[in-house]
């Protein structure tokens, strides 16, 4: 069974951020990069797909090339080859980034079983771009899975839905929207870390099109207060530490 | 009174104020309030117990031997306070070797551990690591230096309790998540912190911030050099060996040397660290607010790429941890840590401002043992630890820039558990200080070494063929550590000076003038000889602390009734002129100006420097006509050169001052002058090796330290002055009772080592007695060779070394241990008597 998973760097924030000078950006001098832990979830799910039923798994990104920081890591865990679709590392637009992987699927020879996407990137949760790729390779498409099982070429895919679960079944190929839970993300290993170093990564420059939206400003929602606040040293503590029990429900 | 309560408000008053709440800090308020300081407010703009800052990240383990005496002794005060603190876990260490050059490095490990009393290491087989590591790859290794009592220390809980002690005793208040934003100094000297809270005004404010230092330091107006930099570190686990470990740390923890890397059981995971990635510095400015940080502020986003190198050689040496596929990453960092361009932390009063102190660049192996020094310094007036080398008055202005410090922290990050001779040169930022001479110098293929920037001869190349002159007599030395920066040439040089004569670039002298109304009462107060001389003298001085320890060796020249001239070494030029400043009387009737970049020096010294000066000067050069120990102008030429008759090679011969731009011109003179008679430039490997040795001259830093007094280091006069100086109440005492230790220079009887090549010391190596056990006297010190060279002249390799009296006796003998193998020496002069021209005839003539 031959998997497609798509994932995106994002940057790895603390409780607060800065922007940029005309506020379009994120200021990004503190801050790392990652990937979402849904992303990391859909790797690992492709993974167990191969180790249960064999094939490849393949990941793709669009975005800088220092996103093969990312990319090895995850491939430490398993998958075989990667693809970059390579920008100068700003924002495309979701519709931009579908049409550039949906071509990129296209030149690939491997026909794909199940392509994997997060259900909505971490950063800019536009919810677009599974569902596009979806639509343009004329796949069906299960959004927002939370459990995934394969049976004769049919997934039968758990999605969560408020406090309900839905199940559906799709048979492959596929394309499957994912969230976190989905399976939990092994660590790497160092040795996995070294063949993950070896392994094969396609690098394609891509051209950004014109956009067709733009991203005007971002706002900072205001500061919330971090930290806690300490009720008292001493024994009379425990009194408020009961009223304030008592507040919110634990205590009747 | 509890930390941080959010009832309480910030006084707007305390005696002092500790910025910080790492190790570092909790450390300082502790040993604070334990010698008797009330009213101490402690702030961090993080929240207790863990503020945010590189403790927080720490990796925690103690290794107590370093090539530095100091260094091994804040880190052995640190263990026993961390020990006494009930956070200590003993666990063993070992440095093991991939090659055999790591193998020669960790017997002079040995070494040091023995001179500077870390009892219980040894070199062990690889067999003896596998039996204590049973997951290593024995065969990866040749060896290894253990120390069985290497731990790890919990350094949160550890300063938690010295905080809550300081506030027990009613001592200290602390505030968490209160910043400072700015600070108000006032005539010099601080007089409060402003924070997000509010004001306090304090009479001494302590930065032990780390890598934020420099950004406080610099709201008033001071220098905290330093770098924030990365060391790597992941954690791997769960490991299936560790899997029923009970505690933190059961194995003991392997320093990979070689690889620059450490690797420690951490309960069920392993720890693999590095310093062996490119340097990757910031600076403070660059750390995110504990808001922003995702992790906490000084603990980075790891980068995989600067560490892939490193798993591959964990893998080599753990294959069985490492290399399990089920052992994943838990975690990973990129932890952020203080750099100086020296590798030592930065301590003590500020120069630039009275009453604010740094306590910075201080890891967590050293914490306890630092705050406990400064302390004592802030409180007593002197640490019982020597700190001279990480005294932050040792910087002179272009080691502040932050290019020397980026330069310098990059070069020696990679050194951290790198193989450093004690002589390596930096090969970073040189050609930043340069006598008028360096052109020329140049020329004559001199061999630059930098001190405090300066570019200094250590040889001259040019000097090549008196090698053939002086043939065995210039001791070659064939092995290749023993003859790394060194020349014999050097000899040759030696052995020139001592037959015709030679001139030495003296340039890098710190020199400044006392002036004023009350400069005889500071220079008075200062030195232990008396100062009160006439206009014209020249005046060799000890300077001592309160306890009667050197704080420096230096000549004072008299030139006029309110004017005295300060003459010290280089490396320690900026304390000294903070020690003096520090005495000046706060009515201004006494200043000092600095004139170390105003005045050039040479030395000419040798039996033709008479001869040589008298072609150049009508002036009256004779004994009689200008004694020893006595300056005057003279004309050269051209030139009025303030010259000075006094020696440190033990030749006749003088000291000559010009003003820096008239250099040039008086090398040209003194060298044309000096080619009928056989002058040449000679390095500072005779002035401050050779020519010194052989006449058991002192050496601040090396023979002279505040833990030995004037009467052990053989310099106490018959009389002394009736006037008060620092240090006279303990010079008193000391001059009643018996020496601890002497002084002695003792010879080496045979240099042949076991494998037949002959060996030569180069210094800091233990002198124990014949059956090689360790030396000790009554103070608890041992002997160790404080400096060691060639003595041409005698044909011998000298080395210099406190002795208890038992051992301080001519013909004595004893070993000096060097690199794992002992040689004999034999007490060959003790206290002052030189080895070379006893009399002094030769200085005298």
């Amino acid at each position: 069974m031959d998997v497609l998973v798509c994932i995106k760097r994002v940057i790895l924030a603390g409780n607060t951020f800065a922007l940029n000078e005309d506020h379009t950006d994120i200021d990004t001098l503190h801050l790392g990069y990652t990937l979402s832990p849904h992303e990391e979830s859909a790797v690992e799910a492709a993974v167990r797909l191969n180790e249960e039923f064999g094939g490849t798994t393949t990941l793709l990104t669009l975005g800088h090339v220092d996103s093969e920081e990312q990319i090895r890591s995850q491939m430490a865990i398993g998958p075989d080859r990667a693809i970059v679709l390579e920008t100068d590392g700003s924002e495309w637009d979701p519709q931009a980034t579908a049409n550039a992987i949906i071509d990129a699927i296209k030149k690939e020879e491997t026909k794909f079983d199940v392509i994997i996407f997060g259900s909505e990137s971490a950063d800019t949760a536009g919810y677009q771009t599974g569902i596009r790729v979806a639509h343009a390779l004329g796949l069906p498409i299960v959004t927002n899975v939370k459990g995934l099982k394969v049976e004769n070429s049919v997934a039968r895919c758990e999605r969560a839905v408020g406090n309900m679960r839905e199940i559906y079944e799709v048979s492959l190929p596929a394309v499957l929207t994912v969230r976190d839970g989905i399976a939990i993300p092994r660590y790497p290993s160092v040795p996995g870390r070294i063949k993950a170093r070896k392994k094969p990564m396609d690098v394609f420059p891509v051209e950004k099109p014109a956009a067709k939206i733009e991203k005007v400003k971002l706002e900072l929602p205001p500061v919330k207060a971090k930290g806690a606040t300490m009720l008292s040293a001493d024994a009379d503590g425990a009194q408020k530490l009961v009223e304030i029990f008592r507040e919110i429900g634990v205590l009747s | 009174m509890s930390a941080q309560s959010s009832q309480s408000s910030l006084p707007s008053r305390a005696k002092a104020v500790v910025i910080g709440g790492g190790i570092v800090g909790n450390s300082i308020v502790y040993h604070l309030a334990r010698l008797g300081w009330r009213d101490l407010v402690q702030i961090d703009k993080g929240p207790f117990p863990n503020p945010g800052g590189s403790t927080g990240h720490a990796s925690n383990f103690i290794f107590p031997t370093d090539h530095s005496k100091e260094m091994t002794h804040i880190t052995l005060d640190s263990m026993k306070q961390y020990k006494e603190l009930g956070v200590f876990t003993e666990c063993g260490g070992f440095e093991v070797a991939r090659t055999s050059e790591r193998m020669q490095e960790l017997h002079r490990r040995m070494s040091s551990a023995k001179s500077w009393g870390v009892n219980d290491s040894r070199i062990v087989t690889p067999a003896e690591v596998k039996e204590l590591v049973p997951y290593i790859d024995e065969t990866v290794i040749l060896g290894a230096f253990y120390t069985p009592s290497v731990g790890v220390v919990d350094s949160v809980r550890g300063g938690t309790i010295m905080r809550e002690r300081a506030q027990e005793m009613g001592a200290l208040q602390s505030f968490g998540n209160t910043e400072v934003l700015s600070m108000k100094v006032e005539n010099g000297r601080i007089k409060s912190v402003i924070t997000d809270k509010g004001e306090i005004e304090a009479d001494f404010v302590v930065i032990a911030t780390g890598c934020w230092s420099p950004k406080l330091a610099a709201m008033a107006g001071a220098s905290i050099p330093l770098t924030p930099a990365v060391h790597q570190m992941k954690d791997i686990g769960p490991v299936p060996r560790f899997k029923d470990a009970k505690g933190d740390i059961e194995h003991p923890i392997v320093r990979d040397m070689d690889t620059n890397m450490y690797e420690r059981q951490h309960g069920s995971g392993l720890e693999v660290g590095s310093y062996a990635h490119r340097a990757i510095l910031y600076t403070p400015e660059d750390l995110p607010s504990n808001a922003q940080a995702a992790l906490s502020p000084t603990e980075f986003p790891f980068t995989q790429e600067d560490f892939d190198l490193q798993d591959e050689q964990a893998l080599e040496l753990m294959p069985e941890i490492v290399g399990d596929e089920s052992v994943g990453e838990k975690y990973a960092i990129n932890g952020i840590l203080s750099l100086t361009p020296d590798g030592m932390p930065i301590v003590g009063e500020t120069p630039e401002v009275k009453g604010l102190w740094s306590a910075a660049a201080v890891w967590v192996k050293e914490g306890p043992g630092v705050g406990k020094a400064l302390a004592e310094w802030m409180v007593l007036g002197e640490s019982e630890i020597d700190m001279h080398s990480s005294d932050i008055a040792r910087f002179h202005e272009h080691q502040k820039a932050t290019f020397h410090i980026k330069e310098r922290t990059a070069e020696g990050f990679n050194k951290t558990y790198g193989i450093v001779h004690p002589a390596e040169q930096w090969s970073s930022n040189r050609d930043v200080r340069l006598s008028p001479y360096y052109e020329r110098e140049k020329a004559l293929g001199a061999v630059f070494f930098e001190t405090v920037g300066w570019e200094r001869p250590f040889w001259y190349e040019s000097n090549k063929d008196l090698l053939a002159k002086f043939g065995d007599a210039v001791m070659p030395r064939t092995a290749e550590w023993d003859s790394r920066w060194w020349s014999p040439i050097i000899n040759a040089e030696h052995l020139q000076m001592r037959e015709s004569a030679a001139l030495v670039d003296l340039t890098a002298f710190a020199i400044f003038d006392v002036t004023g109304p009350s400069a005889l009462d500071v220079v008075q107060r200062a030195a232990v000889r008396q100062m009160d001389v006439a206009i014209g003298k020249v005046i060799y001085t000890p300077i001592l602390s309160e306890s009667g320890g050197f704080k420096s060796d230096l000549t004072i020249m008299r030139l006029a009734h309110d004017q005295f001239r300060v003459v010290t070494g280089g490396a320690h030029g900026m304390a000294d002129k903070k020690w003096f400043s520090d005495l000046l009387p706060t009515d201004g009737s006494a200043q000092i100006n600095d004139l170390t970049t105003a005045y050039t020096t040479l030395g000419i010294w040798g039996p033709n420097a008479r001869k040589i000066l008298s072609a150049l000067t009508k002036d009256d050069l004779s004994h009689e006509g200008f004694p020893f120990g006595t300056c005057r102008i003279i004309e050269m030429g051209p030139l009025r050169v303030l010259a000075s008759r006094i020696s440190y090679v033990g030749d006749l011969g003088w000291e000559l001052y010009v003003q820096m731009e008239q250099g040039a011109k008086l090398w040209d003179l003194v060298m044309d002058a000096g080619k009928p008679h056989g002058l040449i430039p000679a390095g500072i490997g005779v002035y401050g090796t050779t020519g010194r040795l052989e006449k058991s001259y002192r050496a601040y830093g090396a023979e002279l330290e505040t833990e030995y007094n004037v009467v052990e280091a053989g310099m106490q006069t018959a009389k002394l002055k009736a006037q008060e100086f620092v240090g006279k109440a303990a010079h008193l005492k000391h001059r009643e009772e018996d020496p601890a230790a002497i002084l002695c220079s003792l010879t080496v009887d045979d240099h042949t080592s076991k494998s037949g090549e002959k060996r030569y010391m180069l210094g800091r190596e233990p002198i124990l007695t014949p059956d090689g056990g360790i030396i000790t006297d009554s103070h608890g010190r041992r002997s160790y060779v404080t400096s060691a060279g060639s003595a041409p002249s005698l044909g011998k390799h000298v080395l210099i070394s406190y002795l208890p009296p038992q051992h301080a006796k001519i013909g004595e003998k004893l070993v000096v241990e060097y690199l794992g193998e002992h040689y004999p020496v034999t007490v060959a002069s003790v206290s002052s008597t030189p080895l070379f021209d006893a009399k002094n005839e030769r200085i005298m003539s």
